[in-house]
C-alpha cells in the first residue's frame, strides 16, 4: 500500500466533492434535512385527543371528572353535546376521538356507593392512538375513583411504578438516537455508492486502470474522504439531537463517535461495493437505498420493537448492520451504556465492515469487462 | 526489466466478443525506440489491440511480452511500465491544470525531488504556462490532447501507447502532437500510436495496417508504398480543375482532386499519359504538366482494401 497513491486519490476524491453543489448538499444538507423531517413527523406521543362529553349529570362531580380529563393534558374538549347521536358525527368526521359519555345517576351512584358506569368511545381507526388513549382514560378514572373512595377501604395493590432511561416516556428520546443511525446507514451508502460508477460512466477509470495504483489504494483513498464526512454529519446529528430535540445524552461522546466510526467504515464499504458490481450510477443509487433504508427503518428496531416480529424476521434482523448501530447509539444516548455492555454488537459491525470491504476489494477488477 | 532491442512481441493474439472475433490472431515486434503506426478503419480492431497490450482487457488466445512482461499474468507490472492515452478524454474535467498532474503524480509515484520538475515540464509541453489553475473542462481540444499525453507519461514509462491521440484535434495541434511524439521517440521511449489519419503514418518508423482485426501489410512507409501500390499515380497540372476531372471520370480513368492539381490512378505509364493527354486536349482544356507521382499511403490503403 502506497500512501503517496492513497493520498492522491482521496485529495482527487475531496475536491471533486467539493466542486459538485449535488454532492455538496447530498453530504451536509440530507442528514439535517432527514433527521428534521423525520425527527419532527414521527411522534408516538398521543397530546390533545379531540374529545367530547355527553353530560346527562351534569353535577358538579360530572363536571370534576371532565376536569380531571382536561387537566391530564391529554384530551381537549372540542364540544358539549346534547344529542347522543352527535357522538356518532363528531367521530364518523374525525371531529372528534373519544366521546366521553356520563350518566344520568352518575353522582348519585357515588353517593349512595353503587358503582356508577362511565361510557368512553375512543376511534379505532388509528390503533396506536386508541391504546395510548385507553391506557390513560383508564389511570384517570382510576385515581378519579380512588379519591372519590377516599376513608372507605384502600386498594389491595398500589403500584410504584418508575420508568427507567426515559421516565417522561418521551418517544422522541429513542426515536431520535434511533433515526440517527437510519440516517447514517443511509447516508453512507449513497455517498460511497457514486465514486466508482461515476468514473465508470465518464470514462475516467480506463485512465486509472492503466496505471499501478492497487486495489485496496484505489478503495481506501475514495472511502477516506467520505469517511470524514460522515463523521461530521453525525456530529452534526447528535448536536441537533440534544439542542434542538432535547434527548439527553448519557452516555460518552468519545464512545458514541468511535463506534460510529466503525459503522461508517462498513456502510462506505458497502456503497463502494455496490457501485463496483453496478458500474451505473443511477443504478447504484436505487441499490444503495433499497438495501439500506427500508431494512434500517423497519428492521433495525429504530422504531418497531424486534422482540415483537415474527421469528423469522428476528432471525433476519441479524443481518442488518443498522441493527446493531441502533442498539450502540440507543444505548448511549438513553442508558449512558459503555464499550462493556455494547461489545457484542460492536464486534459484529466491526466484522461487517471489514468482510464488506474485503469484498469490494475482490470484486474490483482493474480490467474492462 | 527490458531485455535486448525488442520493447513489445505478441504472437497470435486474439479477441473475442462473443461471436465476434475483433482482433485474429495478430502478431507485432516492435523496437525500442521506434514510433510504431497501427493503422485501420474504425472498428478493425485497433483499440482492442492496444488495451490488450496495456493489461487493460485479457487476450482470449496468444502470448507475447510487453517490457519484458508476460501480457497474460503480469499485467499489473506492464501498467508500473507503460503509459497510455485511451481514445476518450479521460482526465478529470472538475479539476484544474495543476489538480490532474499533481492526482497522476501521485499515482505514479513520482519522486518527491522530480515531482515540480515533472510538473513544469508537462505544463511548458502542452503548452499551459498561464492556465495552471484552470479547470479542465475549459480547454479547448489540442490543449486537452497534450495535457493527457502528458500526464500519462509523467513517471516516464519506457513505453507509451497513444489510442487515436489526434482524432478531433485541429492540424496545427496534431502537428504539434507529432512533434512532441518526435522528441520522446528521440530520447528512447517507444511510442505505439493508433491513428485513421492516413497522413500522419508518413510520421511513423514502421506502420502496421490492420482490417477486420488482422494484419494485412507490415513495413516502412516508404516500403509499403513501393511494395503494394502495383498501379501509377499521375499527377495532373491542368486549367480547369473541376471539368477536367468529371471528364477523366466520365471516360474511366479513376481520378480525384489534390488541392488544385489532379490525380489519376492508371495501370500502365506511357500509354496512359498519351491517352490522359488526348482526351484532355479533345475537351478543349490546356495541359500544362503530367508526371508520375509516388502514391501517398492513402492511395496505399485504398488499394489494399480493396485486394483485401
Amino acid at each position: 500500500m502506497s500512501i503517496l497513491r492513497i493520498r492522491a486519490i482521496a485529495k482527487k476524491e475531496l475536491i471533486q466533492i467539493w466542486r459538485d453543489p449535488l454532492s455538496l448538499a447530498m453530504a451536509f444538507m440530507m442528514p439535517v434535512m432527514l433527521l428534521f423531517l423525520f425527527g419532527y413527523a414521527i411522534t408516538l406521543d398521543v397530546n390533545d385527543l379531540k374529545t367530547v362529553v355527553y353530560d346527562l349529570d351534569k353535577s358538579s362531580l360530572s363536571r370534576e371528572l371532565v376536569r380531571e380529563f382536561t387537566e391530564s393534558g391529554y384530551f381537549t374538549v372540542v364540544d358539549y353535546i346534547h344529542d347522543n347521536m352527535d357522538i356518532n358525527r363528531y367521530l364518523d368526521s374525525g371531529r372528534a376521538r373519544v366521546a366521553i359519555s356520563i350518566p344520568e345517576k352518575f353522582s348519585e351512584d357515588i353517593r349512595t356507593g353503587r358503582n356508577p358506569t362511565l361510557q368512553v368511545i375512543v376511534d379505532g381507526s388509528d390503533s396506536n392512538t386508541a391504546t395510548i388513549a385507553l391506557g390513560y382514560i383508564s389511570a384517570i378514572t382510576d385515581a378519579y375513583s380512588r379519591r372519590m373512595k377516599a376513608g372507605n377501604a384502600a386498594p389491595l395493590i398500589e403500584p410504584r411504578i418508575r420508568v427507567w432511561y426515559n421516565p417522561e416516556l418521551k418517544s422522541r428520546n429513542f426515536i431520535i438516537p434511533g433515526l440517527i443511525a437510519v440516517i447514517m446507514a443511509v447516508i453512507a451508502a449513497l455517498l460511497s455508492s457514486l465514486t466508482i460508477s461515476r468514473e465508470w460512466e465518464r470514462g475516467t477509470m480506463e485512465q486509472l486502470i492503466s496505471t499501478p495504483v492497487k486495489t485496496p489504494e484505489l478503495i481506501t483513498g475514495k472511502l477516506l474522504p467520505y469517511f470524514f464526512i460522515g463523521f461530521i454529519d453525525v456530529a452534526m446529528s447528535v448536536l441537533l439531537a440534544v439542542f434542538l430535540f432535547d434527548v439527553p445524552l448519557r452516555g460518552s461522546v468519545f464512545l458514541l463517535m468511535a463506534l460510529s466510526g466503525i459503522f461508517l467504515f462498513g456502510g462506505l464499504s458497502l456503497g463502494i461495493l455496490i457501485s463496483i458490481v453496478a458500474k451505473s450510477q443511477l443504478v447504484s443509487s436505487q441499490i444503495s437505498m433499497i438495501v439500506t433504508f427500508l431494512p434500517a427503518f423497519l428492521l433495525s428496531g429504530f422504531m418497531y420493537s424486534i422482540s415483537n416480529m415474527p421469528k423469522p424476521l428476528q432471525v433476519m434482523t441479524h443481518l442488518i448492520p443498522a441493527r446493531y448501530f441502533v442498539a450502540i447509539i440507543k444505548g448511549i444516548f438513553m442508558k449512558g451504556s459503555g464499550l462493556k455492555l455494547l461489545a457484542v454488537e460492536t464486534l459484529l459491525l466491526s466484522l461487517f465492515g471489514i468482510l464488506v470491504f474485503m469484498i469490494a476489494n475482490m470484486k474490483f477488477k482493474k480490467r474492462i469487462v | 526489466m527490458m531485455r535486448g532491442t525488442i520493447a513489445v512481441e505478441v504472437r497470435g493474439l486474439t479477441k473475442m466478443f462473443g461471436d465476434f472475433i475483433a482482433v485474429d490472431g495478430i502478431d507485432l515486434t516492435i523496437k525500442k525506440g521506434e514510433i510504431f503506426g497501427f493503422l485501420g478503419p474504425n472498428g478493425a480492431g485497433k483499440s482492442t489491440t492496444i488495451k490488450m497490450l496495456c493489461g487493460l482487457l485479457l487476450p482470449a488466445g496468444g502470448k507475447g511480452l510487453v517490457g519484458g512482461y508476460d501480457i497474460m499474468k503480469e499485467s499489473e507490472e506492464i501498467k508500473n511500465n507503460i503509459g497510455y492515452m485511451s481514445q476518450k478524454f479521460s482526465l478529470y474535467e472538475d479539476l484544474t491544470v495543476g489538480e490532474n498532474i499533481n492526482f497522476f503524480s501521485g499515482i505514479y509515484s513520482v519522486g518527491r525531488n522530480k515531482k515540480k520538475e515533472r510538473k513544469e515540464w508537462v505544463i511548458e509541453m502542452a503548452g499551459l504556462k498561464d492556465r495552471e489553475n484552470a479547470q479542465t473542462k475549459n480547454l479547448p481540444g489540442g490543449f486537452k490532447q497534450r495535457l493527457a499525453l502528458g500526464c500519462a507519461i509523467l513517471h516516464e514509462p519506457p513505453i507509451i501507447f497513444l489510442d487515436e491521440p489526434t482524432s478531433g484535434v485541429d492540424p496545427i495541434s496534431r502537428r504539434n502532437f507529432w512533434n512532441l511524439i518526435y522528441e520522446m521517440s528521440k530520447a528512447g521511449t517507444t511510442v505505439f500510436v493508433t491513428t485513421h489519419y492516413m497522413d500522419e503514418a508518413d510520421y511513423c518508423n514502421r506502420l502496421a495496417l490492420i482490417y477486420r482485426g488482422k494484419i494485412i501489410a507490415e513495413g516502412t512507409p516508404n516500403e509499403l508504398k513501393q511494395k503494394y501500390m502495383v498501379k501509377y499515380v499521375l499527377e495532373i497540372e491542368v486549367e480547369r480543375v473541376v471539368e477536367a476531372m468529371e471528364v477523366l471520370n466520365g471516360k474511366g480513368i479513376e481520378t480525384a482532386i489534390f488541392g488544385n492539381l489532379l490525380h489519376a490512378v492508371v495501370d500502365t505509364l506511357g500509354p496512359s499519359i498519351e491517352l490522359v493527354r488526348n482526351i484532355l486536349e479533345e475537351a478543349k482544356i490546356p495541359v500544362y504538366r503530367i508526371e508520375r507521382v509516388l502514391p501517398s499511403l492513402e492511395d496505399v490503403f485504398v488499394t489494399l482494401i480493396e485486394v483485401a
